[in-house]
């Protein structure tokens, strides 16, 4: 034994362990568990990089109302090193926060307020700005400017170890002026090893889909290939601001609100309640502290102090606010994208022919409010062999991995659209020239995990999604239905025109009757038979006759020459449908920008 | 050598006793010429009046129509009094302005046409050679105008009945088939026909045996003896039934084609021959006799010229098993299909009311088996000619 003793004796002594043990700074945690942020490997972290920097510059733009616009160039400078730049017109970073912003981990506006916005935590940029550190061991240069300051160009590195930020140059530029003909904005350039690919998770499906979510920005990217291409705006005024609001009680768990009552600064309990949570007035907050007085053995007046209760106090406070029914929290703090908007955002990246939105109203999942939207293109030139494919967007940004652990994912695929005319195989997607957009406003967005990819499975989240889903596969259906039934229509006509001939030539020869004039009756009588087959627009693009409620709904929008023609026999005289209708004048009006973008060529620079 | 000889000297008998019966009106071959003129003209103007119908409807704007007469067991009725099937009143009416309806008035308007044609040019044609002549590629797509034969057929017959006409009107025939002979001289097309001297073979019965195609010239049968098959055909002309029995020997190579059924109806009618069937025992067998005798139901249409209410039965029945004494071997077991026919065939009126069939059908279902006339041939080669039907003949043993 004693033996064995002195053997573990070269193994650590409690005291030389605890030489050995001190802090690990969130950014060192960070740098080896970066796939956590998304930096899994070189072609994401390409990906999470842009991401970051456009979420952050969208947010600032946003919240100085401004209308951004935002370039993002991606010079290729070898095989897999690259440099990024992502340039905005927002407010700018004033001078003396640049570096907190940029080189400390969990830095940001956003994580202590319960307000919605694309960014959450403050990781994401400065996480990039690290790993550009580690793989290329150059600095993050950040090019910022203020209205009516100079610009400031500083680089800085992140010392991993102390989660600070180390500035290695720092000068006015007013040289920089030119980046900015506003007056204002900011331009971040990382250096950092990547892989760039197009097709599916590339930094341009995902700047495709943001210009989808945000149809309010402007952007402009330049590829590795050096190839220029502009998202223009389809709409031109900016999202309301979303409101500040605070935590809701049924929001929050006990360990959060013990470290609530811990923060604050004195007053009674009541104060408390009625001042840290929505939905809790003078009434609702007594009605707690009764109801938590006789869940524990200490007393709990409306006049205790706050900073003299315990444990056992706030786990009865806890208890009593899961038994109390309590307002759900106020919803105008949400900012929902908008039907005409996320049609406008459809119909300029999305080639189908019938488009139609569903906005949800508000609706609460653990004390958080949430609100979900969702729009669909069929048709056009889209692909009918392929499945649905699905955009997911959570406050406006795209979610591009992880998409079979996404609660929108399972919505769609829980949802029955053979109702809606669509095929589809059992537990699965639906087949067809589809395109699901699902966007998730809410003031905390449930992510299954902090590389923000995939929305976690709530029942209420979920219900919310299957019903917008339901409201625009139902639109989808009568309009499939109709354009079926005018197929049909146009069908039934072509065969009649077909024997028409023949009938006529038969009547000539046999009666000796005059056998065009036949055929004129006959065919005259084909177009009144079969008169929903063209049925007739008027100059406003409306038609004459009211052939659905399709029409007179502003949530949808049918592009008429964009109608695929699976069937080259079925009209004759190229009448099915003429021209292009619009179901509202503001649809039109967005119809005149998807013209526009048509436009929009790909030089090469 | 014995039975030879009695043969012939019958014969020679019977030859001088028919002479009377050669039809009295010796129709040329010119007045029937005049006839089919007259016809041709009516059918014509038949066909005129349909189509100014279509083309009238055309330019009034309404749609256009064509009621055609059904032809199925729903507008069929048993006529009790003259023991015919005859049509009912109920017609389909048929449009352009239907989908479902639009090519088969195309067709009929189309056929229509063909037909009033070949009345024009004086020729007729094949259901085949209709087909073809009505046969091409719509203007302006590549849709033909049938598809095949049997869809100009069937719309041939709507024709037929709408226009209230026979085919043979239209100057269209179908394939022939059925084949006679037998102590009679007839003329077809004026061409002379002795049916007793046509070797094997025997003449092959047309198409259309209409009065101006086919003329009796002179007749000394006695009867006419029709048979399901040319196998069995065979035998009786091999071994010269008809001249022993001073008969008239038909067969219709199953269910009877309407040139036979037409020939029968007229043997019967204009020269008062009685005609016997000898079809197997089983309710197809069956079902030739009710063809034969009350007409069908799909060409019900045409049972006033077609059927022969007496013809009368002579077997095969289910009692002969026993009767002749016949081996094992021969029977062939019913299936389902042949019971559930069985019992259909007894149910149809003109079934209903005649005993002896219901005792007919009752025992072959009790015994469970059908048998054909061939099974004769076990007792002997010659035993049906020279025993089963004359023995029949001679105690007149028919079912009717």
């Amino acid at each position: 034994m004693p033996k064995a003793a002195s053997k573990s004796g070269k193994r650590a002594t409690a005291e030389e362990m605890a030489s050995r043990q001190r802090d690990i700074s969130v950014s060192e945690f960070f740098a080896k568990n970066r796939h956590l942020l998304g930096f899994d490997n070189p072609r994401k972290a390409l990906l999470t990089t842009v991401k970051e920097a456009v979420d952050n510059a969208l947010d600032a733009c946003e919240e100085g109302g401004i209308l951004p616009e935002i370039h993002v160039t991606l010079l290729q400078l070898s095989e897999s090193r690259f440099k990024v730049t992502i340039r905005d017109n927002g407010p700018g970073i004033v001078r003396k926060q640049i570096e907190n912003i940029f080189g400390k981990l969990l830095y940001g506006s956003k994580f202590h307020r319960m307000k919605m916005s694309r960014g959450q935590q403050g990781i994401g940029i400065s996480a990039a700005g690290m790993y550009g550190l580690m793989t290329t061991g150059k600095p993050v240069k950040i090019i910022s400017k203020t209205k009516n300051k100079p610009a400031h160009e500083v680089t800085l590195k992140i010392d991993t170890s102390k989660n600070k930020p180390e500035v290695v140059t720092d000068r006015e530029s007013s040289n920089a002026d030119k980046y900015f003909p506003e007056g204002h904005g900011t331009m971040v350039t990382i250096e950092m090893e990547g892989r760039y690919q197009k097709g599916k998770q590339s930094v341009d499906e995902y700047l495709e889909q943001t210009a989808i979510a945000n149809p309010h920005a402007w952007f402009v990217y330049v590829n590795p290939a050096n190839e220029t291409m502009e998202f223009p705006r389809g709409v031109d005024e900016l999202p309301e601001e979303a409101r500040e609001i605070k935590p809701h009680p049924k929001g929050i768990e006990l360990g959060t609100l013990i470290q609530m009552m811990e923060r604050a600064d004195g007053g009674n309990v009541t104060s408390f309640l009625q001042n840290e949570f929505s939905r809790v007035g003078q009434r609702k907050a007594s009605e707690l502290i009764q109801t938590a007085d006789k869940k524990t053995s200490k007393t709990l007046t409306p006049r205790s102090r706050i900073n003299t209760l315990g444990h056992d106090e706030a786990e009865a406070l806890y208890n009593a606010i899961q038994e109390t029914s309590i307002m759900a929290p106020p919803t105008d703090c949400l900012v929902p994208i908008g039907s005409r908007a996320m049609l406008a955002g459809l119909l300029k990246e999305v080639k189908g022919e019938f488009y139609s939105a569903a906005t949800r109203p508000p609706s609460v999942y653990r004390g958080n409010p949430f609100q979900i939207e969702v729009a669909i293109a069929y048709g056009g030139k889209l692909s009918s062999e392929e499945s649905a494919r699905v955009l997911r967007f959570a406050n406006r940004v795209p979610l591009l991995y992880q998409q079979s652990a996404c609660s929108s994912f399972k919505a769609v695929m829980e949802t029955s659209w053979k109702n809606y005319g669509l095929s589809q195989p059992r537990n699965g997607m639906p087949v067809g020239p589809l395109v699901v957009l699902i966007h998730m406003a809410s003031v905390w967005v449930p992510f299954t995990s902090e590389s923000k990819e995939a929305i976690a499975d709530y029942d209420e989240i979920r219900k919310e999604m299957r019903l917008a889903l339901q409201e625009c596969g139902r639109k989808l259906g009568i309009y499939l239905r109709r354009r079926s039934r005018m197929k049909k229509e146009a069908e039934r006509r072509s065969v009649f025109e077909r024997y028409i001939g023949e009938i006529s030539k038969v009547c000539e020869a046999v009666t000796g009757m005059d056998g065009k004039e036949i055929y004129k009756a006959l065919q005259e009588q084909a177009a009144r038979k079969t008169a929903e087959a063209d049925t007739r627009l008027d100059e406003d693009g409306k038609v004459v006759e009211p052939v659905s409620r399709l029409d007179d709904d502003e949530q949808v929008i049918i592009l008429r020459d964009a109608i695929t023609e699976t069937d080259e026999e079925t009209n004759d005289d190229g009448s099915l449908f003429e021209g292009t209708r619009l179901a509202s004048p503001s649809a039109r009006a967005k119809k005149k920008q998807t013209k526009s973008r048509k436009k929009t060529t790909r030089k090469v620079r | 050598m014995a039975t030879k000889k009695t043969t012939k000297k019958t014969a020679k008998k019977t030859a001088k006793k028919t002479a009377k019966k050669t039809p009295s009106k010796k129709s040329t071959a010119k007045r029937s010429r005049s006839v089919s003129v007259e016809r041709d003209k009516v059918t014509s103007s038949k066909i005129v009046k349909m189509v100014e119908g279509v083309a009238k409807s055309s330019l009034a704007q309404t749609d256009p129509f064509l009621d055609i007469p059904v032809r199925s067991v729903s507008n069929m009725k048993f006529n009790t009094r003259k023991r015919i099937l005859e049509m009912g009143e109920n017609t389909q009416r048929r449009t352009l302005f239907n989908v479902g309806q639009a090519r088969k008035f195309m067709q009929g308007v189309l056929l229509s046409k063909g037909c009033k044609e070949l009345i024009e040019a004086d020729k007729t044609l094949s259901l085949r050679g209709m087909y073809y002549m009505s046969l091409h590629t719509i203007e302006g797509t590549n849709e033909k105008t049938f598809n095949d034969q049997g869809e100009s057929d069937g719309i041939l017959e709507d024709l037929e009945v709408t226009l209230n006409g026979l085919r043979e009107e239209l100057h269209v025939f179908a394939k022939k088939r059925g084949t006679m002979v037998g102590n009679i001289t007839i003329k077809d097309n004026g061409d002379e026909i002795n049916c007793r001297k046509m070797g094997t073979g025997g003449y092959a019965i047309p198409s259309i045996c209409e009065p101006d195609v086919i003329e009796f010239e002179k007749c000394e049968a006695d009867f006419v003896l029709h048979v399901e098959k040319d196998t069995v055909w065979s035998r009786f002309n091999e071994d010269r039934f008809w001249e022993e029995h001073n008969c008239i020997l038909t067969e219709g190579s199953g269910q009877p084609p309407r040139g036979v059924r037409r020939l029968l109806h007229r043997l019967n009618k204009e020269l008062g021959l009685p005609i016997y069937c000898l079809l197997d025992c089983d309710p197809w067998g069956h079902y030739i006799y009710s063809v034969i005798k009350q007409g069908s139901i799909n060409l019900a249409f045409e049972s006033q010229r077609m059927a022969v209410p007496d013809a009368k039965f002579i077997g095969i029945r289910s009692d002969d098993y026993d009767r002749c004494d016949l081996s094992t071997d021969v029977r062939i077991a019913l299936n389902d299909r042949d019971i559930a026919r069985a019992n259909q065939i007894a149910d149809y009126p003109w079934f209903l009311d005649r005993k002896p069939w219901q005792k007919e059908i009752r025992t072959m279902l009790a015994n469970g088996f059908k048998m054909e006339v061939e099974s004769l041939i076990t007792k002997d080669i010659s035993y049906v000619t020279e025993v089963y039907v004359p023995e029949r003949l001679k105690k007149k043993d028919f079912l009717d």
